[in-house]
This record gives C-alpha cells, structure tokens and sequence, in this order.
C-alpha cells in the first residue's frame, strides 16, 4: 500500500506539499492546548524538546519554543519531513549547549507505546515488514483494545491518545500526570507488566502463562477471544496448511498431546474444526490431569498469535523520542491521525487521508467558499481532517478538566510569594 | 564524612557540620552519609569487609536459587567470615560498632562503585538483596517499625473490602493457594511496588495494587532501589570534585578494580592485531556461543538489529578490532544488503559512538554475561542475548550437535541449562570445544570476551591467568573499569547526527542512570 495507484500520493511531491500543508492545515492550536498542559507550570511547554528530521534525513535535536507562534514560525521554516517529540528537561533544550551536561536532565514525559507491525510477521500470513491490508489490520484493533483497558482499568489511567503512525502502526501517549512523572524503572514495570510475548528468533514458544492465569492476563483472552474467530480463523486461515498447522504445534510442549494432534489433523479439513480439534483435546487432558508443563495450551497458542507484540525500549526511558501526531508519513503520504478508542474497529487506515488529498480538498472547498462570507472556520475542519480532529478535541476535553482545578490551586500559591 | 590520616594529621573535612550519629533501628536506609572521624586505613577495611558481603551475596546467587536453603547457609557461612558476622542475627540490637562499620562501609562503596553502569549495577543488586535479607530476619515488629520511620506503613484494607475481589487476589498471586482468606492485604499506589507490577506478581486496580503482607517487602526495595540508583548517579556526577582530593582517588579506584576485575576494553596493545577479516577464522575458533549467534545471523541476514549490533559490535571492541577495522567489517557485511550510502547514514554513527567518538564520548566497555543474560532481553527480529538463556532447549541441544560435541558434554551442558546455570553451562561448552583442557585450567566464564582469550590463551599453549579474585570466591566480577566506564569528557552530543532509525539505540545508551533489574534472575 502507499503506493500513487491506491492513494493518489506520490512522494516525490512531499517537498512542495509540506509547505503548504504546514501552512494551512497542521492544527497549531489544539497541538498547542495539548501540549501546553494548561500552562501549569509554564516551562512545560518551552523545556520541551522536538526533534525535526529534514530532507536527506538530516536530523536536528534539541528544538525546543517559547510558545505557539515560535513553534508555529519554526515548523513552517523548517518544513521537516517528521517531527519528534521527546522529554520536559530541565532547561530550555535549545540553550543544553550552555548549561553543563550534569545539569541538563530530561524530567517528564508522556508514557508512550509502541506497536509495530513488522513485529508480527511471524504469525501473519498476508503480508511483511511494513505492508499491512485489511487481513491483518485486526492485530492493532486487538493490541489497542488490550493495552488501553489495562491502562485504564489497572493503571487507572485516564487520557490515552492513540495515534496512527502513518504507516504500520499505533502509537499511545499516556497523559495523565502520574505517567509524566513516571521514572524510567516505572515505565520498564508498567512495559514488563503488558509484554507476554517473550524472546527472540531463538524461542519458538514465547507465550507461557501462570497458573492461575493473571487476572489482567484473562481479560486479555477475552478481548482476543471475541476477535480470534474473524481474525486468526477467517482473515489468516493460521492452520490453513501443513507448514502452518507445524508452526502451531510446536507451541504445545506436551509430548503426547503433540503427537495426538499430529494424527488428528489427517481428518479436519478448515482452520476452524482443526482450531475445534486443539480446543477440545486440550480440554480432555486438563479434565483428566494429564498435563505436567502447561495447563492453558490453548491460550496460550492465542496469545502467541495475537497480543500486542511492544516495543519495550520506546517506552522505557524519559528520554526517548516519538513521532509526533499529525505528521505526514513521508512514504504514503498519509497524515498520522488520532484514532477514536471508543470506534475502533471504524478505523481504517487504508482511509486515512493522505497529504495530496486533504490539500485537493481544501483547494476545492476554498474556491466553493470564495464568497462564503461569515465567521472564519479552521481550514483543515473543511477537509477529511476534521473528523480525526474531532477526536483530538474530545481527548483534549478530558484533558482540560483535571488541570482547570489544578490551575486555581497554583494561582493561589503563586499569591503567597 | 572525615577522614584522618594518621601519617600526617592532615584533615580533610567535605562536610562542615559535624552531627552525632544516632542508629535509631538496625536496618538503614542509608539517607544520610557518615559524618564520623575515620582513619584511612579504617576506610579501606570497612569497605573490603562490606564487599566480601556483597561478593558472597553474588556468588551465592550464581550458584543457587535465591532463598533456597543451600542459598541461605552458603551466604551465612561466608558473612560469618567477615566483620559483618553478626548482622543477620536478630539479638544484635545495639550493636553499635556494627551499625557504625554498616553505615560508613555503604558510603564508601558508593563511591567506588558508581563510576560506571555495570559497577551501579552489580552494587545496587548485591545491596538489594542484602537490605531483602536482613529485612525479613527480622521480627515483624521490628520490620513494622522499619516501615514506619521511612514513612512506609499502611493499613491493611477491611475483610468486607477483601471478599470482594478475594478471587482476583487468588489469581494475581500466581500460586493455586487459599492463603487469600488468611492473609492481611494492603491497598499502596502501583508506583510503590514497581517490582510486583514487573513480574505481574499481584493484583492491580484503578492504580492501586493490593499487596498480600509478605510482599511487603517489595515497597522497601521500590524505595530503596529508586533513592540508591539516584544516589549513585548523583554520586557519579558530583565525583570530578572528589577526584581532586589525591589520596582518596586511588584507593577509590583501587576497590572497584580490586574486586571487579577485568573490563576488556580493548588494551592499547590489542588494537590493531585482529583485522576484519579475521573475524570469521576466530568466530568458529573462539568465540562463546552467543558470539557465534549473532556472527551467524550476520552473515546470513547481512544485517543485525540493534540489541545485536551493540552486543556483538563491543565484544569485537574488546578482542582487538579497532574502529577502522569495525567500519571494514560492518560496512562489509551490511552493503551486500543495503547501498553504502545508507550504511554511512544509518550506521556508521553507532558505530562510532561505541568507539566513543560520537555523543558523549563515553569509552563503552564490552557486555559481560550478567548483562547479557539480565538485561535487554531479546524481542521479536532480535539474536542477542545469552543462548543457554534465550534459546530453545531443542534448538540449543541442535546448535550444540551442529558443533559435532560428543553426546555426553551436551548432555551435562544441557543439565545446567535447565538448572538455570547459565554460566557453568558456558564453562562446559568451553571445555567441550577445547578438547584435553580440564576445569582447573580455566577460570569459570562471566564475560564473553574472557571466554575468547581463555580460548586464545590456551591455543597458544599459555598457562591460566590469575585473576587475583576475592579469597573463597571462585567468579570475580568483568566489568568496567572506572577510569574508563565513565565518560570523561561531558561534550554534549551533537545536535546533528544520526537519522531517525537509529535513535532508540543512542537514547537507551545515555540513559543508563536509572537502571531496573529483576531480583529474581
Ligand atoms: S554465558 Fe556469557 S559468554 Fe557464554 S554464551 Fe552466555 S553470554 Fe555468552
Ligand atoms: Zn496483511
């Protein structure tokens, strides 16, 4: 996909496109609001580092702006081709050259995720590495639906701002204020406590749960349970052939149960009974207590094929940078939008609006509404943008509310000096 | 703290302010430094006593699982050698020089061991699991008390609040166990018991975790870990002011080499004797198995993702490669997949910075084992890490025939990696592949590089090296030596560099402050 044949986007002309989409249509105001914190303390915003990579992947950190129309003024200079945002340091980081090193530390962030596609490619069958379709999209409607409900319910995190990165995956900013004091050994637990997944190219099994399973554990089946039919039977066909039918069974680390479904698997003739036969053979064993290593084969095998596989180093450290939302995805094109969690099985990312369209749209819309007189509507809520910054604005909502009290609080101790 | 030396009655005072010391519990928390008067020569033997603790400590770890019985009498049977004899008894109340020697010992290997991560490292995971040690020797009075005066108790949550999610609590614990009826459970903030949330070790809710009273533990060793990992780096910040003080340095120095050992950072004298095109003729000679891994995958995948390059790129820095040769051998191998242009910008940076020659300059030394095996474990894409750990028993067993071992050292190698022996298992590889040499002709492995020149070593037909290790303590510690773990000159990376792709890397090398480790590896 990204391709000019199913998008109209040819990345070729992302260099006269930036100007212009930085321009008119990159939403400076909420992105502002959102990173601004209500202004509560200040230097949250100015202390905060970008990183902008340029063309010919020139990199430049430590960009950082006393407010939104310096930030507004720099980004429409530079035009990057992505814009990072990395930690709240301790001093302004475009002046770190001028403070001792010592001194200069990154202090908070946003508890960000990482989910990446091209982690999958063992248990997808469609596509690899970045290319993604409709067949395996459902492992990042899975992967958002697990990590944002244990976020939320065990956490008890509140704002989560999913984003789609453009190309092959999601990111999530956690914004509550409890996650952007989180230190680095915080974030590694929290990272430790959602990775099941496990080991490297060496590890064909690398999902073994507890017995008893985890409570958050089994509400991670659940959600995987309601998809697994559609998605591991329908969309991926995962016992579909012999070659996959061995790759299943090498995850089950009962000897006779492996040899028994070995001899099985002669009969059925669909992922569906085979998957049927698993289900009930594992059953029969646990029932009559012939299990020694493992008592949730089953679940196991789902888990392997289906949890969110995370990319544990993005979140572990305050100082690590992350793409920024509403950048363009240089290779397709396509603006890295918001993704609603209360619709998520409506997002499409194949719908996406790229950057050509959006900025068709607005040429479009423009010329309709030359004579249009009347209060002036932001540019990019005339184009397919404005649906995603719909859902920017209710996650901002939330927002908003927990700090209108706090900044009350701090006025009132501001008096006092 | 104030040191005396009694040769020339000079005194040294840092601290102004003298306070008198009041131990008010046996257990310390280790907030305030010592600010007794001591002589030099006390300095150094408080220490050397406090590091044959932690020595035992670590090889007891290695040897056995933690808290295991043979694990318990081997610790006691060590500690009972040392000034600290005493101090898991529980009648030793008012001991005052114990708490004295206890107090000022902590400090001075503060300083000696924060120069660098792997030092930071091994220090805070010995003084772990002492304070986890001598915590739960205690009574449960005496722990409640503990608690307390660091602001740390709770209060345990009502039956009625208990019966509501008893099943949960049954399913978090991880053990088919009723103990949930009988247990006291407490309500803490998750922040408080970062341990249990790592290992999924208990219930958690709306932010709260509900902590049944023997994993109390876990909020002291949360505190304790976070307030000594902070206070190292902020030890290690502030030590070019101690450096000036000239007598304090060397014997500083001295105690972390004393007992650490090598670091394999390249010797001036290596550099430049191995060419890349040695690399190949070597990996099969002698390199340990996880170096072998990843110069395999290398050569069939023609590239490496991060964890590996880092692994695999400092160990070929410790055998001899020089940067140069590095750049040869890397650039080789990747531009039969990718135009060299890409290479040089995707790179070539890394490569460099491992060299320290980018960011800020730091002398990075090889990984030893104990990081290999206990840190950035191996995700998805991924062939670093430790292979008796992060291997398929199956796979590994067929790694090994691919070797042509004989059936009987696979069989024993194979033993310790189930007992989860991960270093013995490589010793025995070792002696496996290097036919006619005996145990005792080596030392035990516990860093890739010094498997390689124990393999070299003895193709030379040299004798075994002493490694001057710790009496009674068979495995001595590699690992950064702290004139050059820690960075010396504090440049400020360059606010141009490497593209966006190799940022994880450079991000996850600057921040080594902050560390977190499993107790239980
Ligand atoms: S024990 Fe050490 S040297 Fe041996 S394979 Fe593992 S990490 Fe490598
Ligand atoms: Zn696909």
């Amino acid at each position: 996909m990204g391709d000019k044949s199913d998008s109209g986007y040819d990345p070729a002309s992302l260099p006269d496109l930036l100007p212009m989409y930085y321009r008119k249509l990159f939403p400076y105001g909420p992105y502002f609001r959102w990173l601004n914190y209500g202004g509560a303390p200040k230097s949250y915003f100015t202390n905060r580092e970008f990183s902008f990579t340029l063309k010919d992947d020139v990199y430049i950190r430590y960009q950082s702006f006393s407010d939104k129309q310096e930030m507004e003024k720099e980004i429409q200079k530079r035009c990057p081709y992505k814009i990072d945002i990395g930690a709240v340091f301790s001093h302004r980081p475009k002046d770190h050259k001028t403070v001792k090193a010592a001194a200069f530390q990154a202090q908070e962030k946003e508890l960000v995720f990482d989910i990446d596609m091209t982690d999958y490619d063992d248990v997808r069958s469609c596509c690899s590495g970045a290319d993604i379709c409709n067949l395996c999209w459902p492992l990042m409607q899975i992967a958002i639906k697990i990590i944002d409900r244990a976020l939320r319910d065990d956490f008890g995190f509140k704002h989560m701002l999913w984003v789609y990165s453009g190309r092959r995956g999601v990111h999530c900013w956690v914004c509550d204020e409890v996650a952007r004091k989180l230190s680095a050994q915080g974030r590694t637990a929290i990272a430790e406590y959602l990775s099941v997944v496990k080991g490297g190219e060496q590890q064909t099994k690398k999902v073994t749960l507890d017995d008893p399973i985890h409570p958050s554990i089994r509400q991670s089946i659940d959600i995987v349970r309601q998809h697994f039919h559609d998605y591991s039977i329908k969309k991926q066909d995962f016992l579909g052939d012999e070659e996959k039918q061995k790759k299943v069974l090498a995850l089950v680390p009962d000897d006779v149960l492996r040899k028994t479904l070995e001899g099985d698997f002669e009969m059925g003739s669909n992922s569906g009974n085979w998957w049927a036969i698993i289900e009930k053979r594992e059953k029969d064993c646990v029932s009559k207590g012939s299990f020694k290593a493992s008592h949730h084969i089953v679940e196991e095998i789902m888990l392997q094929y289906c949890y969110p596989r995370l990319d544990v180093n993005v979140s572990k450290g305050v100082n690590h940078l992350l793409k920024s939302p509403f950048c363009i995805h240089p290779k397709t094109g396509r603006v890295c939008v918001p993704i609603d969690i209360e619709h998520v099985e409506d997002f499409d990312p194949m719908a996406v609006p790229t950057i050509s369209q959006i900025l068709d749209e607005l040429n479009q819309t423009s010329a309709a509404a030359a004579d249009d007189s009347g209060k002036k509507v932001k540019d990019y809520k005339k184009t397919s943008m404005g649906e995603y910054l719909r859902i920017f604005d209710k996650f901002l909502k939330g927002l908003e509310s927990t700090w209108s009290g706090k900044i009350l609080k701090q006025s009132d101790e501001n008096r006092e000096f | 703290m104030e040191i005396v030396d009694p040769k020339s009655r000079s005194k040294r005072t840092r601290k102004g302010v003298k306070l008198e010391q009041k131990y008010t519990h046996p257990l310390q928390f280790f907030h305030t430094p010592p600010t007794d008067t001591i002589s030099l020569q006390e300095f150094e033997e408080y220490a050397v006593e406090r590091l044959k603790v932690l020595k035992a400590l670590d090889t007891a770890g290695v040897r056995h699982v933690r808290g295991s019985d043979k694990y318990n009498e081997l610790v006691e049977k060590e500690i009972k050698k040392t000034k600290f004899g005493p101090i898991l008894r529980t009648d030793r109340r008012d001991d005052e020089f114990l708490q004295r020697l206890d107090h000022i010992s902590h400090f001075i290997l503060r300083l000696a061991y924060c120069r660098s991560e792997e030092l930071r490292r091994w220090f805070l995971q010995q003084e772990l699991e002492l304070l986890r040690l001598r915590f739960q020797r205690e009574s449960p009075e005496s722990r409640q008390d503990f608690l307390r005066e660091n602001n740390l108790n709770y209060s345990p949550i009502s039956e009625d609040d208990k019966r509501d999610i008893t099943p949960e609590l049954i399913a978090a614990s991880g053990r088919n166990t009723s103990q949930a009826h009988t247990q006291e459970y407490f309500k803490v903030p998750f922040v408080e018991v970062l341990d249990l949330i790592s290992k999924r070790k208990v219930f958690l809710s709306d932010g709260f975790a509900y902590v049944p009273r023997e994993d109390m533990i876990s909020i002291l060793l949360t505190h304790y870990r976070a307030h000594l990992s902070h206070s190292l780096a902020v030890t290690c910040r502030a030590l070019p002011h101690l450096e000036e003080d000239d007598r304090l340095l060397p014997m500083v120095c001295g105690l972390s080499k004393r007992y650490v050992g090598k670091d394999y950072t390249s010797k001036k004298t290596n550099v430049g004797q191995i060419t890349a095109d040695m690399v190949e003729m070597l990996s099969k000679q002698s390199f340990p198995m996880c170096m072998q891994q990843l110069h395999e995958s290398m050569k069939r995948d023609h590239h490496l993702r991060h964890g590996g390059r880092q692994q695999y790129g400092l160990f070929l820095k410790g055998i001899g490669l020089s940067l140069e040769e590095a750049m040869t051998f890397w650039r080789k191998e990747f531009t039969k997949l990718i135009d060299g242009d890409k290479f040089d910008k995707n790179y070539s940076y890394n490569i460099r910075h491992n060299y320290g020659k980018e960011g800020k300059r730091a002398n990075y030394t090889p990984y030893s084992c104990m990081k290999v095996i206990m840190s950035n474990a191996p995700g998805q894409g991924d062939y670093h890490g430790c292979p008796f750990k992060h291997c398929d028993e199956a796979l590994l067993a067929q790694k090994l025939r691919g070797q042509s071992l004989s059936k009987e050292h696979i069989d024993k190698i194979m033993t310790e990696v189930k007992g989860g022996h991960y270093g013995v298992a490589c010793t025995k590889h070792f002696l496996a592949k290097h036919g006619g040499v005996e145990e005792q002709d080596i030392n035990s492995i516990n860093h890739p590089n010094q498997y390689f020149e124990e393999s070299q070593r003895i193709l030379r037909g040299d004798k075994k090296e002493s490694l001057k290790p710790v009496p009674n303590t068979p495995r001595s510690q590699y690992s950064s030596s702290p004139s050059q773990g820690t960075p010396k000159s504090q440049k400020i990376p360059e606010s141009q560099g490497t593209p966006g792709g190799q940022m994880s890397g450079i991000e996850e090398m600057e921040e080594d402050d902050d560390l977190m480790m499993s107790l239980d590896c």
